[in-house]
């Protein structure tokens, strides 16, 4: 038997759609960890090894991370099909529930208990942004170039507010001509 | 219309330009949304967030709401598929190719390229967004106390955006 090839993964839109619908109820302050547990501990779709090169490609990709992964995966098993499946599975509860929290805030935004709330609920989102952020940065640490650029990236769009493309368009050369000389060094 | 119109452009140059993830566009839509289209101010910018933030699904659900604070339902939709529909494009497509350019040297120097540049914007994300939601001295300690328990314990985010709300509730009469 192992000597035969493996047979590609092949899945129907019902069942992509089925399990991004399923990560995406339950995955609350970031999917990934849903997502992998559906595809990889429970339907067993994927291995951890390429899990993690799903990951990869998704994270060299601009755009959500997740939506990227859903595009992909559903493309790989099941066609263009599978990739509409898996996205409005991952992405139909969660919008109609956000837009359900946004009506009851509208109507009920202005009550000062409602508004009260809100305002620590808002202190927490950003203590949590916060967390995530310094999680991300904390491993630069260890190079003074990275922290650099990291620290040019920062000052240009969270203190001066210059205007995203640009920045990025000096920026972003930069850090992968850096990375390029350091890669060969 | 002229708004949708509006709100199309902005989200999907942004969908091009998330690398690492929707949150490093964060910096970029609040000086859209807020400094030049002066669609909502900063406080409301970070309550929509911050709801978008409590319910389940990816981060990205925040750009459905600033959508919806400009234009209702049609507004909520327009940004999603603006902020979705050309990351997502791109994705398909070198979902293809990825096995013959995986390997390659240059892949390893963009990727390692994009590391601190997201860190940098993802810093900055959250500075704006601390600094929006800090309308006083309780909210800014609130905010650091929720960083600090993420940092240093392994609770889940949900059980620190329930705390921080119920500290609201009985902490900011």
């Amino acid at each position: 038997m192992e000597s035969l090839p493996a047979q590609p993964l092949r899945l129907s839109s019902f069942a992509l759609f089925g399990a991004f619908f399923q990560a995406g109820l339950m995955g609350f302050g970031g999917v990934l960890p849903m997502i992998r547990r559906v595809m990889v501990e429970d339907r067993k779709w994927l291995t951890s090894a390429e899990f993690n090169e799903h990951i990869s490609l998704c994270q060299f990709l601009p755009g959500a991370n997740v939506a990227n992964l859903a595009v992909i995966f559903g493309s790989r098993v099941c066609g263009p099909q599978g990739s509409i499946a898996a996205l409005t599975g991952l992405l139909g509860a969660p919008i109609a529930i956000v837009l359900v929290i946004a009506g009851l805030y509208a109507r009920y935004g202005e009550l000062t208990l409602v508004r009260h709330m809100v305002t620590g609920l808002s202190a927490g989102a950003a203590g949590l942004i916060l967390a995530t952020a310094l999680k991300i940065a904390m491993p630069l640490r260890h190079s003074v170039l990275n922290m650099a650029v990291a620290a040019l990236a920062f000052a240009a769009l969270g203190i001066f507010r210059l205007p995203f493309l640009p920045s990025l368009c000096v920026i972003v050369p930069l850090s992968m001509a850096l990375a390029g000389w350091r890669l060969r060094a | 219309m002229t708004h949708l119109l509006a709100l199309a452009l902005i989200f999907a140059e942004l969908s091009f330009l998330a690398i690492g993830g929707a949150s490093t566009t964060l910096p970029a839509m609040e000086r859209a949304v807020v400094h030049q289209q002066h669609w909502m101010s900063a406080q409301e910018f970070v309550r929509l967030y911050a709801l978008a933030q409590a319910a389940p699904g990816p981060n990205m659900l925040a750009v459905t709401l600033f959508g919806w604070e400009v234009s209702g339902i049609p507004g909520a939709i327009v940004a999603t598929l603006a902020f979705l529909l050309p990351a997502c494009a791109l994705a398909y497509v070198m979902g293809h190719l990825w096995l013959r350019f995986r390997d390659r040297q240059w892949r390893k120097v963009v990727q390692a390229g994009l590391v601190p540049v997201t860190a940098g914007l993802m810093v900055a994300a959250a500075y704006l967004l601390v600094r929006d939601a800090a309308t006083d001295w309780r909210a800014l300690v609130l905010a650091a106390l929720v960083a600090v328990g993420c940092l240093f314990t392994k609770r889940h985010p949900l059980w620190f955006l329930g705390l921080a709300a119920l500290a609201g509730l009985v902490g900011f009469r």
